[in-house]
This record gives structure tokens, sequence and C-alpha cells, in this order.
């Protein structure tokens, strides 16, 4: 898939938590309807990239930009009306789980988006049936397996018709035969066009579905393009190393 | 028989049912309106709290520690003796109200602000990354967790708070203790004792029962 146009643009992105400098000048751009995948070590970075991306966390300086609108620049009184073009599927799922499946899917949508009750029902009920879920729109989160409440929770931010989803390590809390079904939803939204940003470690599924890798260390985006490139011919050490690192791991 | 002559003389109980009775609608109305007032105004403490300004928050947990270190028949004399001498005439029942209102409130304040406390950064996280206000977060993801974990050290702390209305009887409150007290000291009998042991009964094993009810529709496993 040829991106038309940048969706996601991220211009000499720097954060630092007191003396620690955890992102140092980051470029990165995801097209329209693109599938990148954001690789590398634990503590490269990753996550507080993806973070920055709808301002949960502060950037120190440099420029994002979504859908054309440099999201750095706005106040931060004004950040929920960005955060709704901004979806974002969280590690620990973070449903609410005081309230019905069916009522985390409503919550935003009413409350942020400003939708009638009928109206943002009708979305979520429509959202779950895409997640494979609808069935279990009255259970309580806790009654769901780990990948259902993932899925559920990718539910809750399409509904409110995001531009970008961002994911941060979505599969990691799963058990691995849970994984699959999350990855599948995953696989049916690239090829309906969403633009998706997604920090993980399923090596084979960046292989098989993603448009382009980037691989990060050290606060650094060391190397990116296509998958195949990228794992088949990974040009600097530090990818060489990771790469055999990880399939090491996967091998034991 | 000396022992039923004793606790439960009928002509005893005869006389003084309709002061009793009179006395039960007392302390009903002091306890509901104090667990009204104390749980309401706690959980606007607590979610006011949340908010974070530094200066207010000072004055919560200065109330709040005030508030529960006091033993409340010293807080009750104050208003009750020492106000009059400002020019602020405060009936008994109402000194009782406020007090145990105030009690009640620091209390639930702190119990609701521990349950914010334990909910989890992520669903913070989760309400704003979905567009929602902190406030809205607060109302719709925070507080009603927090609520629910609340709800057991609530309760005891409601039921004990509310036997405490018996202390209007130092000040000449008409609740249960103290009609029942001087009917036994005109009576010469303890019956009008016992009758308020019953009268408590009456008003607060229906209210522990449904304490534990409301215990089991709220509790929800994560």
């Amino acid at each position: 898939m040829t991106a038309s146009r940048t969706m996601l643009e991220i211009h000499a992105l720097e954060k630092r938590f007191d003396q620690t400098e955890v992102l140092k000048n980051i470029d990165l751009k995801v097209g329209e309807g693109e599938l990148v995948f954001v690789i590398g070590p634990s503590g490269s970075g990753k996550s507080t990239m993806l973070r920055c991306c709808n301002r949960l966390e502060e950037p120190t300086s440099g420029a994002i930009m979504i859908d054309r609108e440099r999201i750095t620049d706005i106040p931060r009184r004004d950040l929920d009306r960005m955060r709704l073009k901004v979806g974002m599927v969280f590690q620990g799922f973070h449903l609410y789980p005081h309230m019905s499946v069916l009522k985390n899917v409503m919550l935003a949508q009413v409350k942020a988006l400003g939708r009638s009750k009928p109206e943002a029902q009708a979305r979520a009920l429509d959202m779950l049936d895409q997640v494979g879920l609808k069935h279990k729109a009255d259970a309580k989160p806790a009654e769901l397996s780990g990948g259902q409440q993932q899925r559920v929770a990718i539910a809750r931010a399409l509904a409110l018709d995001p531009k970008v989803m961002l994911f941060d390590e979505p599969t990691s809390a799963l058990d691995p035969e849970l994984v699959g079904s999350v990855l599948k939803v995953m696989k049916e939204l690239r090829e309906k066009g969403m633009t998706m940003l997604v920090v993980s470690h399923e090596m084979a599924f960046a292989r098989e579905a993603a448009d382009r890798v980037v691989f990060m260390d050290g606060g650094y985006v060391i190397e990116q393009g296509p998958p195949d490139e990228l794992f088949g011919n990974p040009k600097s050490d530090r990818l060489k190393a990771f790469l055999s690192r990880v399939s090491g791991n996967e091998a034991a | 028989m000396r022992f039923f002559e004793t606790f439960f003389n009928l002509s005893v109980i005869e006389k003084y049912l309709p002061d009793l009775i009179a006395a039960m609608g007392v302390t009903l109305y002091l306890a509901v309106a104090t667990i009204l007032t104390g749980v309401l105004c706690g959980a606007a403490l607590a979610c006011l709290r949340a908010a974070g300004n530094r200066y207010v928050n000072f004055i919560i947990i200065m109330f709040a520690d005030m508030m529960r270190a006091l033993p409340p028949l010293v807080l009750i004399l104050i208003l009750f003796f020492g106000m009059p001498s400002l020019g602020i005439n405060l009936s008994g029942e109402m000194v009782i109200y406020l007090v145990l209102s105030c009690v009640l409130m620091a209390f639930a304040e702190e119990i609701f602000w521990g349950g914010l406390t334990s909910v989890t950064a992520g669903q913070w996280e989760a309400g704003r990354a979905t567009g929602l206000s902190k406030a809205q977060t607060l109302f719709y993801i925070a507080f009603p967790q927090a609520f629910r974990m609340g709800i057991p050290p609530l309760v005891n702390r409601v039921l004990a708070t509310t036997k405490l209305t018996a202390l209007g009887s130092v000040i000449g409150v008409k609740e249960i203790l103290s009609v029942s007290s001087s009917a036994q000291s005109f009576s010469g009998s303890a019956t009008p004792l016992t009758m308020a042991a019953l009268a408590y009964m009456i008003i607060f094993i229906p209210a522990v029962i449904a304490s534990h009810q409301i215990e089991r529709r709220f509790r929800y496993t994560r």
C-alpha cells in the first residue's frame, strides 16, 4: 500500500525525564492507511514516542503533526478534542471494570464526542461486531479473556472514528494462544485503510502485515524500511544484534 | 419473676412507649440527615482533593485530621455551651447534626480519597486518551471505582457515627437514650433502658442487613 499523504509526522522529537534523555531527535512519517511497526529493545523509547503522539507524555521539544495539524502546539486545555482523532490501545487494556462492555465503548462517544445515546449504542454494537464480540456486549470486562478485553479496547478506540490508531504493545500481556485474535483484528483494520503506528514484539506479524518497520535503540531511529529488507538484510550492527537476540529467545 | 419485673415491667412499658416512639423518630431523622450530609459532602471533598490545588488540599486535610482526631463529645460540648457566648444559639439537635455530619464527612473523605488513589494510572490514561476531560474521567471512571472500594469501610463508619446520636442525651436532645434514661429516673425501673436497647435494635439491625446487601450489590471482580 503506497501512502498518498502523510497522516502522522514526527519531527526532531526529543523527550527528557529530568536528566535522562529518552528520545533524541526522532523523525518518523506514517502515511495515510499505512501500518508502521516500531521495534527495539526495552528502554529504547518506543512507548514514550507513541505516548507523545497523543500527548499523554509531553515532548520536551520537536513537532508532531497529525492530519496536518501541529498537535504539539495545542494548549493543554484543548487536548481533549485532539485526542478524539488519535485512538490508543494499551498493553494493559484498561477497560473500565465497573461498566459493561457496551458502556465501555459508549462512554467517550457520548461524553466527549457528544453523540446521542441511541447513536452511540448502535455504533458501539457495530464496532463490537467488527472485533467479533457483539455477543459479549452485556458482559463485564472481568468476565472476558485478555484477548477479548483487548479487542473491546480496540473497539472503544475505533468507535470515536480516529484518524490514527496507536498500539502500545497490544499483545504483550496476553497468553500466547490469545495473541492471534487481536492480531487478526489489527490486520482487518489495516485492510480497511486505518493508519496505524504499532509498538510490538510480534516479529512474525510485523513481517506479514507491516508496510514499514522502524528500529529504535537508545532514543534514536536507527534503521527503517520494508519488513523484508529490515529483517532480511539488516545494515546496522545494533539491529543485527537485536534480531539475533530476539530470534535466540524465540528458539529457546 | 424479679428479672421480668425489672427489665420488662408492662405498666412502665405502656406508660413510656409513646415517648420512646417519638424519640425513635428523632434518632432516625438525625441519623438519616447525618448519613446523607456526611457521605455526600465527604465524596465532594474527595473529588475536590483530586483536583490537586495545594491550598485547598491543605484545608481539606487539616479538616479531616481534626475531625477524626477529636472526640465527638468534645465538639458537641464546645458548640452547645461555647457558641451561645458568641451569640450563636444552636439547638441540641442542630449541634448533633452538625458535629456528626462533619465527623462522618471527614472519614468519608479519607475513605473515598483512599479509593481514588488506588484507581490505577491506566484507568485515568484510558479516559483521557479517549478525549474525556479530567473532570469527566474523575466522575465517570475513577470515582465510581473508588466508591465501590470504599463501601465496606464506609458502611462500618456510617453505623459507628450514627450510633453516636446517643450523645444527644448529654445536651438534652430528645432521642432514644435521653428519653429512656429520664424515664428510668422517674419510674425507678430499668425497663425503659431495655426499651431503648430494643429501639436501637429495631433501627440498626435492618441497617446492618441493608449494608450487607449494598456491599454485595456493588462488589465486582477485576
